[in-house]
């Protein structure tokens, strides 16, 4: 897979246009659970992101991979800043420029590797890797686009009964039950844009 | 932001509000004087409740002594941010600089105390994390 520069910068704008449209949101899911900054967070994020278009599109796909998460991981604040961020820094690294999906398998096997080491946290614990993990296995067993999203998006509903084990809804214990974790619903956000940007370029 | 200049550990502290961070600090040098570098951060770049990268590696690089810097922090984005940080450092750095697992104002108190009487990072970390454990 190849990516040219027009489908480099629609997939920024994606990815960016899902934080900030959510933003209002996951602010609220983490008002219930967290501390009420995330949506904001990652908008504030993502709006830097964007700031760095066009330029930021003119870069190999590894190089603006590592550009985003290095902009998520200064300007998000939060701990969801070196999280998501890492997950891109690490997904440049080890990245080729031109990937093929057996480069992709593993480039996000890495980066959630690397994810898991910075949060020292793993799927379970009602975090984003509960949403990485099974969308990485989906990806790794050959799913397709639609099969990627749907695993996405049931992943951030099935943390919706998961006890809180990181972060600080684990401060909440058993009350951390019954809410969806924001981390793990802009993580699926995240995935549903950049498919959705990569499969309209296919298809156009 | 305060510092001195010393060869003692250097303390960072690292708060989501940037009045406990000052408030902690100004303990910290009622408490042990000028004896130790010192500084502190808080909030996000937007000023709200939170922490940032840069804010912390600007930190370090004030509170920075030969014998290294130890850094105190309240919650969990506290935490992860300075760790970010500290593997953003340059190499010869980045292994004379550690996180604290203690709480953030008795804990830099007590590194603080420990650090002025010339004591070694690992020692001052031990002290801020076995006076509560």
């Amino acid at each position: 897979m190849s990516l040219d520069r027009d489908i480099r910068e629609k997939l920024v704008r994606a990815l960016a246009g899902s934080m900030i449209e959510h933003a209002d949101e996951l602010t609220g899911l983490d008002q219930a659970i967290g501390d009420g900054d995330h949506g904001l967070n990652m908008k504030r994020g993502f709006e830097a992101v964007l700031a760095a278009l066009p330029g930021l599109a003119d870069k190999p796909l590894p190089e603006m991979l590592k550009t985003i998460g290095m902009t998520l991981v200064m300007k998000v604040g939060g701990a969801s800043g070196p999280l998501v961020g890492t997950f891109f820094m690490e997904l440049g690294k080890a990245l080729p420029e031109e990937a093929s999906r057996a480069d992709f398998v593993a480039a996000t096997d890495k980066a959630i590797t690397a994810v898991k080491a910075r949060g020292r946290s793993d799927a379970g614990q009602k975090t984003l890797l509960d949403v990485l993990v099974p969308v990485q296995a989906v990806l790794a067993e050959g799913g397709d686009a639609r099969a990627i999203v749907a695993e996405a998006m049931g992943a951030a509903d099935r943390t919706i009964p998961m006890l809180a084990i990181r972060g600080r809804a684990s401060f909440l214990g058993e009350r951390s039950i019954g809410h969806m974790d924001p981390g793990s619903r802009s993580a699926a956000l995240l995935i549903g844009a950049a498919i959705a940007a990569l499969v309209s370029e296919a298809n156009s | 932001m305060s510092s001195s200049n010393s060869g003692n550990v250097g303390i960072v502290i690292v708060s989501h509000s940037p009045k406990i961070a000052e408030g902690a600090a100004d303990m910290v040098r009622q408490m042990v004087g000028n004896a130790v570098p010192l500084a502190w951060t808080g909030g996000d770049i937007d000023g709200g409740l939170g922490t940032n990268v840069a804010g912390i590696l600007e930190a370090i690089a004030e509170a920075w002594s030969p014998a290294g810097v130890a850094i105190l922090v309240d919650l969990g984005g506290a935490e992860t941010n300075s760790e970010m940080a500290v593997e953003m450092l340059p190499e010869d750095r980045r292994a004379r600089v550690v996180v604290c697992n203690a709480p953030v104002v008795e804990g830099a108190v007590i590194a603080a105390t420990e650090s002025s009487g010339g004591s070694s990072l690992a020692a001052v970390k031990r002290s801020a994390e076995e006076f509560y454990a």
